[in-house]
């Protein structure tokens, strides 16, 4: 059955304070899981696709359940813009890095030359460092693509 | 079209389906996916990069330019959904 756009907004159910609440209690957990997921990548599973997946599910929640307008306060969209290129220009930049120091591409140890610890301790830190990036390209990409998706690019109601 | 495209994915899951076939055997020890690279990675990982999860560190470092293209996959497809489904209110 086909119903009008008009009919289709007067069917959205109303405020709900149980969801609202349990969302709004579940939101800060699921982020720092989401934070833990991506700094501990390197001792248990888990690493920047998975934690930044987990992030970027937090804020799909909220567009969920407090509509997609409440979401965009949450996270702008310049800040969503901002912070997917950040995440790419930070894994992109410190292979660049890497080559411009003289070393190859994306090996990190000579990361030496800019903070003179292990070169050995340099792989381990470079490796968190992009798995920041990827974490922060995945998140603000997965939330732009469900706004886009549940709004079909006019960003002003959602599902 | 839907015969077609159904005809088409057919042919090629039969296709992938058969390629499956000449996989090395699954856990083989012997088999040469198991006796050239990862033996290295096994042994190495934690001495060459300090990283406990043998997984992360081939991620993030041996196979940091297949990770880094990953990134920029997700990027460019979030790039395409936002180039053709955004509009403003003006337009």
């Amino acid at each position: 059955m086909k119903i009008s756009m008009q009919e289709a907004r007067d069917r959205i159910p109303q405020r709900d304070i149980i969801l609202e609440t349990t969302v709004r209690l579940m939101v800060p957990f699921i982020q720092l899981y989401g934070l833990y997921v991506i700094v501990h990548g390197h001792y248990s599973p888990g690493g920047g696709f998975q934690g930044g997946v987990v992030l970027g599910a937090s804020v799909i929640l909220l567009a969920l359940a407090f509509g997609l307008p409440a979401s965009k306060e949450y996270l702008t969209e310049g800040t969503d813009i901002i912070m997917a290129n950040v995440g790419a220009l930070i894994f992109t930049g410190i292979a660049a890095l890497c080559a411009l120091l003289g070393g190859m591409f994306l090996d990190y140890s000579v990361l030496t030359k800019i903070l003179p610890i292990d070169p050995i301790s340099w792989r381990s830190h470079g490796i968190f460092l992009v798995e920041v990036g990827v974490g922060m390209g995945v998140m603000t990409i997965m939330v732009s693509i469900y706004w886009d998706m549940a709004s079909a690019g006019r960003l002003d109601e959602g599902l | 079209m839907k015969p077609l495209a159904l005809l088409a994915t057919l042919i090629t899951g039969a296709l992938l389906l058969y390629g499956t076939a000449d996989f090395a055997a699954w856990g083989d020890p012997a088999s040469p996916p198991n006796r050239n690279i990862s033996v290295r990675y096994v042994e190495e990982a934690v001495k060459e990069t300090h990283v406990p999860n043998i997984v992360t560190a081939v991620l993030g470092d041996y196979r940091g330019y297949d990770t880094m293209f990953e990134l920029v996959v997700i990027y460019s497809a979030g790039m395409a959904v936002m180039g053709i489904l955004r509009r403003r209110e003006d337009q």
